[in-house]
């Protein structure tokens, strides 16, 4: 079982690192300090990665959507038929063959957040109600503000992107200001407010288990509201299962899979399964119900 | 068929749709130009 474990692990190790490298692969535009202008950057990536690195070669979904939002209405007005249809069909997609495994293997933020994690210092548990606070910033600063609050022209604003998004500042705003003497002199409170925000979870990272995705992320929330439809899911045998809670002493958001396997904060990342002494969780991608096995449910 | 298989299938074919008509719509390339410029707001300028 442990050797099983260990190769799961760094399986998802190395499917993190090669999406990080993989998302942001355009070199030559990081080292002119310019963003990429690959033909792929309008495709939305299943992680949250900036589209304004240099290197990033694929569109941020939750940016490409509420910059959809916030011109809606212009779009609207002006009689354009571009809606943001794209990119919500592109969330739906992914949300609905995976769910949140991305979160779980591909997502480079979530990698970082991993490894920060890995500094020896003292560990706190995140109290649960910070985790509902996710939902309040995806309603708000992800849709009603980008497509309600809109200036004279009727355009609006990405407010999670420019008011708080921790990826943006540390693969674009740092990145680019480091690069790009232009940018760097137009550097000012904004940036100094979101600079002190990525500060805030870095040192947080290293206290807690990705703060991040369980607090804040909206890409992991939408996400999260397909766990329980999508293709890949995970199921408990709860015939075998003992209720040892070795489950959740490994599982990265403090969840019990055994109540609800199809929890929107899963991250899909195994660690559950690599633990159980008796083997009794498992994954995969089906619809069709085992007959060995059955899906728990909701506070089973 | 089951309720999970009836809403799997449903949203995949309501997202295979949308893409679609976005696509169609000429929403890639918006997706796109936006993508390619500097975001002033996620570098903290705009």
């Amino acid at each position: 079982m442990k050797t099983r474990g260990i190769k799961t692990e760094t399986r998802r190790k190395i499917y993190q690192l090669a999406a990080a490298l993989g998302f942001n692969l355009d070199v030559v535009s990081l080292l002119k300090g310019r963003v990429s202008q690959v033909p792929t950057k309008g495709l939305c990536l299943p992680a949250l990665n900036c589209y304004s690195c240099p290197a990033a070669v694929g569109a941020c979904p939750v940016g490409a959507l509420q910059n959809a939002l916030n011109s809606f209405r212009y779009n609207l007005g002006a009689g354009q038929k571009k809606l943001g249809l794209y990119v919500i069909g592109s969330l739906g997609l992914m949300g609905t063959l995976a769910g949140r495994l991305p979160c779980g293997w591909l997502c480079p933020f979530g990698l970082l957040q991993e490894l920060i994690y890995k500094l020896p210092l003292p560990k706190i548990q995140i109290p649960a109600f910070l985790t509902y606070l996710r939902y309040a910033i995806l309603v708000f600063l992800v849709l009603l503000l980008p497509l309600l609050a809109l200036d004279a022209s009727g355009l609006g604003w990405p407010w999670f992107c420019k008011w708080v998004c921790p990826a943006g500042t540390l693969e674009a705003g740092v990145v680019l200001s480091l690069l790009n003497p232009a940018i760097r002199s137009q550097l000012g409170f904004l940036f100094a407010w979101k600079f002190a925000l990525l500060i805030i979870f870095l040192v947080w990272m290293a206290l807690s288990m990705r703060p991040f995705c369980r607090t804040v992320c909206p890409l992991g929330t939408i996400l999260g509201f397909f766990n329980r439809v999508s293709a890949f899911r995970m199921t408990v045998d709860l015939e075998q299962c003992i209720v040892c809670d070795a489950c959740q002493k490994a599982c990265p958001v403090n969840i019990k899979i055994y109540k609800n396997p199809d929890s929107s904060q899963c991250l899909r990342c195994l660690k559950c399964e690599q633990v159980c002494p008796t083997n009794c969780i498992s994954h995969g991608f089906r619809l069709a119900e085992k007959k060995a096995e059955y899906p728990a449910r909701a506070g089973a | 068929m089951n309720k999970r298989r009836l809403l799997f299938f449903g949203f995949l074919f309501l997202s295979l749709i949308l893409i679609t008509l976005g696509l169609l719509g000429g929403e890639f390339r918006v997706v796109w130009q936006k993508a390619v410029t500097v975001c002033l707001e996620c570098i903290g300028i705009g």
